[in-house]
């Protein structure tokens, strides 16, 4: 592999970005960041596909990983959007506020 | 084979995309917005009559380098979605009418949905797969929100939102795995570079994490936390859209994926057990304490999953069959029963409390009738579709020698009688009180499509030949 990068190092950055996303997701109460947060978890497996696709010599991962990033604008409109209706209608964005409907 | 070829094996997807964009397109010029309805009604029936002409014309086999497979077993799933989506375009009128929010982009979102689930059942590859359940999630979670000045409805439209991408996060992350360890994204060739190499435990990691992904989407256990919030704060005709169609997409992605690349991974059988356990015995115990209908409904579509799953666990072709006769009975009951919630709810949903239905057999006996073939066909009694729905998931598990996991089904079949039961002695054993809502008129598209409903449950319970025979002849994908 050209750069003498092994791939086991992508791996590990893409597991730890992993990781980061899912305690955000976990641990965090306000909505945008645990949409950020998920963003993360996408990103990390975009490298991962990357990361296989050069390994791999297979372009198919890299072609993956840009319906990956499409997919993530188009949540992230939506997602956006529904935040913004709950803010209207409940003035706040904070996860543990959402309890009109009990979990 | 040239591009109008293969499309042609896309044949109701292409023509729902079609009408979806022209009801967008049309939206803000036509003022009535019900002929927008009518529309989404055509094109469902264009689009049923195109999968006529796909069958009749034998436009079967791959297309698209392989990634879309037009097989008996797409069909099905196929047909089951267009029938769902014509219930619930018809179902929605008056609903939306009632409510204040009768928009154009509601049926084109309905439409977008159904043409994600089509691709979803007729995919074998990952990336396609992905891009069909983006396609239908990403309408559904703006459905769940569709009554936007509610708060609840917001809120099921976020928890829908947040879970849901959360899930499919992590099916990514394990189609990326398989797909470093295997160097395709192809179901069949995964398969067979599971088959041929030593398996890693790259490939087994993948299968849980794709489990997830899947899990949630058929709510299944412990992925079910969602389900019961969605489904009270959702529009109640969107809320019976989602226990149907997107629910048996899942379930169909879900086996061709684990009965076909994943098979070699032997690990997943146990999660699948599991599951279907806890589904079973939380939607079941869950449901036992409801007050509101539409939670009612939503646990025991937790503890259906878990019937489902237990002829999933199977893992035989008569295992499949079973599946796909209780995901169109499912549909049939599950969805009548939605839509009488949605029409007793009146305006803003404010009866959709159990103590509402008090005497409502007195009041409006055909009503309450419907709702009782709904109910007793959820339950399993004998000449409804519920009925050979449960039975050959049994009798596919005994033939897998799943004793264990029979009779605990079996049980818990029995417990959730207890709760389907209760709804039918407060129509008929109780007096009206006086709080309770008025009688309203049932306005004639719902009368339509309630007598659609509960005809097919019947005709399903009486005659299930027909669709068991195709349910049987989709299931030889898996050989």
């Amino acid at each position: 592999m050209p750069g003498n990068v092994p791939i086991t190092h992508y791996l590990f950055l893409s597991t730890a970005l992993f990781t980061l996303g899912v305690i955000g997701v976990l641990a965090r109460r306000n909505i945008v960041i645990i949409l950020m947060s998920i963003e993360l978890i996408l990103n990390a497996v975009n490298i991962n596909l990357v990361a296989f696709s050069r390994h791999l010599a297979s372009v198919s991962g890299q072609a993956f990983a840009v319906f990956i990033i499409a997919d993530a604008a188009a949540e992230a409109a939506v997602g956006l959007g529904i935040i913004i209706a709950m803010f209207r209608n409940r003035g706040t964005i904070q996860a543990d506020e959402l309890d009109l409907l009990k979990w | 084979m040239s591009y109008g070829a293969q499309i042609l094996r896309l044949l109701p997807e292409a023509i729902l995309t079609v009408f979806g964009v022209a009801i967008m397109l049309a939206d803000p010029l036509v003022r009535r917005k019900r002929a927008l309805g009518y529309l989404a009604v055509g094109g469902l029936v264009v689009a049923l009559l195109g999968t006529v002409l796909m069958v009749q014309q034998g436009w079967w086999g791959p297309a698209f380098s392989g990634h879309i497979l037009n097989d008996p077993f797409a069909v099905f799933f196929r047909v089951l979605f267009l029938l769902i989506g014509l219930l619930v375009v018809c179902s929605s009128f008056d609903y939306l009418e009632t409510n204040a929010i009768h928009h154009g982009e509601y049926y084109a979102l309905v439409l977008f949905s159904i043409v994600g689930q089509g691709l979803m059942a007729a995919s074998v590859e990952l990336v396609m797969i992905f891009i069909g359940l983006e396609i239908s999630s990403i309408a559904t979670y703006i459905l769940a929100g569709f009554r936007t000045r509610d708060v609840k409805s917001s809120e099921a439209a976020l928890k829908y939102f947040l879970l849901g991408s959360f899930a499919t996060a992590f099916l990514l992350y394990g189609i990326a795995l398989i797909f470093g360890a295997t160097g395709t994204t192809h179901l069949a060739e995964i398969r067979a570079a599971l088959r041929a190499g030593p398996m890693g435990p790259m490939a087994a990691v993948a299968a849980a994490l794709m489990f997830v992904g899947f899990g949630f989407k058929v709510s299944a256990a412990p992925f079910q936390v969602w389900t019961p919030d969605v489904y009270e704060g959702s529009p109640s005709p969107v809320a019976g859209f989602m226990s149907a169609g997107p629910k048996a997409a899942a379930f169909a992605v879900f086996l061709r994926v684990y009965l076909t690349a994943l098979q070699p991974v032997e690990g997943w059988f146990w999660l699948l057990w599991v599951s279907a356990l806890l589904s079973m015995c939380i939607g079941n115990f869950g449901a036992l304490v409801q007050t509101n209908i539409k939670r009612m409904l939503a646990y025991s579509s937790i503890a259906h999953a878990g019937y489902v799953l237990v002829a999933f666990a199977a893992r035989s072709e008569l295992g499949v069959a079973a599946v796909l006769f209780y995901m169109a009975a499912y549909a049939a009951m599950n969805l009548g029963a939605f839509i009488v919630v949605t029409h007793f709810g009146g305006e803003g949903e404010r009866h959709v409390s159990i103590d509402d239905y008090t005497g409502l057999g007195h009041r409006q006996p055909a009503l309450a009738a419907v709702l009782t073939i709904f109910l007793l066909s959820l339950i399993g009694i004998p000449l409804t579709g519920g009925f050979f729905g449960k039975f050959y998931i049994f009798q596919a598990a005994l033939k897998a020698k799943l004793i264990g996991l029979t009779i605990l089904g079996v049980l818990n079949s029995a417990v959730a009688s207890y709760y389907y039961l209760r709804v039918i002695v407060v129509m008929y054993m109780r007096e009206p009180a006086p709080t309770s809502p008025p009688a309203a008129r049932v306005p004639g598209a719902i009368s339509f499509v309630l007598s659609v409903a509960a005809i097919a449950v019947l005709y399903l319970g009486i005659f299930p030949g027909d669709v068991l025979q195709f349910a049987t002849r989709s299931a030889a994908f898996f050989r």
